[in-house]
């Protein structure tokens, strides 16, 4: 096996990776047999990420594919007798049923499932199946997954969410300590910011679209608290 | 007609707008110059001005169009009803309609379709000023703007067209060449693999113009394919070379 790129590079889809067998191949590439030759070729523009025996792309652009386990941030776009449908900001629309909301029984002849959560209503959520032939299905029963009822919701690049979490939870414990303010990630790229003032909000916003704006170069987190120490100052 | 009557060549061999034989029309391109869209593009390519636009993967609506194995590519060429000399009823007509169906043709085999089944990416096109080329031209920045929307694909879709005017194959024919010349041929392919997935042949050509105007046109696919991957890689690049001066400064 030869690998033709170097660690962390700049790709865009089609560009060889690797050359030869033995390669295993992580998210973001395709392998493709050449002339018997096996190349690794890039699928999305992105970091190269090279580990012993394997290559392969991290994305710096892309859409939130569901998986099995993510928190999300929702948001209600149809109620139903018995369910909702939740937009997830991905290709697929979420569903969840009255019993994953309610540990109660719930009588739809008495009881409207508006009461409990409205259209337009902002939700933490889990995800607990999907498998691409059907929709995703949601539970609101677990720790921490309720209806967010107050804080500002911003959209960013889904692709970029590890980023603004950070190794081990650095990046986002980093934003909280400086800044004071609350803040709740979901995996789907929605991010809901609560802190005690308007102008302490902003700047978590501006943060966190710098993050995104700058997620591919390294020494981010170091960047991130000298620019929150200098806006600090002068709140 | 009144084809012997222009003369498409001038006295030095070179073409009207002064360029060699086979030499393309200055290009640009931006991505990601819309804010609403997943994935968009602005070209320039001498006269032509392009901007595309992507969405999704996303939910398909009507559901009845949707494939339980993959998902579908709608894409939606218009020209702007200034882009032409008069001017042109907002409606799709003919040419729209065949173009759109063309570029989708084009940008199916190069997409990982089967990633998101039941889902649809739309692809909107407006030719916002038309000078000939705009299909090569649009695919060009199709690929772009689904690279830019993150969409799993295996390559870029590069095109260019050749044609033969005054009896000499010619690289990249403006609308007067294109529409008083004695044919074109647009060609778009991927160029990492060499997959040709586009191909359309409009004139008179004997076999060698076709085997000549072909090793043409991949060569001049490649100069644009250069571009196309700049121009993809530009946003990122960009913010890198600030971070770095900065960095410099405080040193």
């Amino acid at each position: 096996m030869t690998i033709l790129v170097d660690k962390n590079q700049l790709v865009v889809p089609g560009e060889v990776l690797a050359r030869g067998s033995g390669v295993d191949v992580a998210g973001g590439v395709y392998r493709k047999k050449i002339n018997g030759e096996t190349e690794i070729i890039a699928s999305m523009i992105g970091l190269v990420k090279i580990r012993q025996d394997s290559v392969g792309v991290v994305p710096l652009e892309g859409c939130y594919i569901p998986l099995e386990g993510d928190i999300i941030i929702g948001k209600i776009v149809r109620v139903g007798l018995t369910s909702w449908n939740v937009d997830i900001r991905g290709p697929y629309v979420g569903a969840l049923r009255v019993n994953s909301v309610l540990d109660r029984d719930f009588d739809s002849l008495r009881e409207s499932l508006e009461q409990v959560l409205n259209y337009g209503d902002v939700i933490k959520a889990q995800i607990t199946y999907f498998d691409r032939t059907r929709d995703p299905v949601l539970t609101m029963l677990g720790r921490g997954l309720r209806k967010l009822t107050h804080g500002r919701l911003i959209d960013v690049d889904p692709v970029k969410i590890p980023r603004i979490i950070g190794k081990k939870g650095s990046m986002i414990q980093l934003l909280k300590n400086m800044t004071n303010a609350q803040i709740i990630v979901g995996q789907n790229g929605r991010i809901v910011v609560s802190a005690n003032s308007v102008e302490k909000e902003n700047l978590v916003i501006s943060a966190i679209r710098k993050i995104e704006a700058e997620a591919h170069t390294s020494g981010l987190t170091d960047r991130i608290r000298e620019y929150l120490e200098e806006k600090n100052k002068k709140l | 007609m009144t084809q012997d009557k222009i003369s498409l060549l001038l006295d030095d061999g070179r073409r009207l707008d002064g360029r060699e034989l086979h030499e393309i029309r200055p290009i640009t391109m931006k991505s990601s110059v819309l804010d609403r869209a997943d994935g968009s593009c602005y070209l320039t390519w001498g006269n032509n001005k392009i901007i595309c636009a992507v969405y999704g993967p996303r939910e398909l609506h009507p559901k009845h169009l949707a494939k339980p194995d993959r998902a579908i590519v709608r894409v939606e060429y218009r020209l702007a009803t200034f882009s032409v000399n008069e001017r042109k009823s907002p409606a799709p007509r003919r040419r729209e309609y065949e173009l759109s169906k063309l570029i989708k043709e084009s940008l199916d085999s190069v997409l990982f379709l089967e990633k998101f089944p039941n889902g649809t990416i739309d692809v909107y096109i407006t030719v916002l000023d038309a000078d000939g080329g705009t299909r090569c031209a649009a695919l060009t920045a199709a690929s772009i703007a689904l690279a830019d929307a993150g969409i799993p694909m295996k390559g870029f879709i590069t095109g260019c067209a050749v044609g033969k005017v005054a009896d000499k194959m010619v690289v990249d024919l403006s609308d007067v060449e294109d529409k008083d010349g004695q044919g074109d041929m647009p060609v778009a392919m991927n160029y990492n693999t060499g997959e040709i997935t586009l191909l359309q042949c409009d004139g008179e050509f004997t076999t060698d113009e076709v085997k000549e105007g072909l090793s043409l046109a991949i060569r001049a696919i490649g100069e644009v394919y250069k571009m196309q991957k700049e121009a993809v890689l530009a946003k990122y690049t960009q913010i890198e070379e600030s971070i770095d001066d900065l960095g410099e400064e405080e040193e």
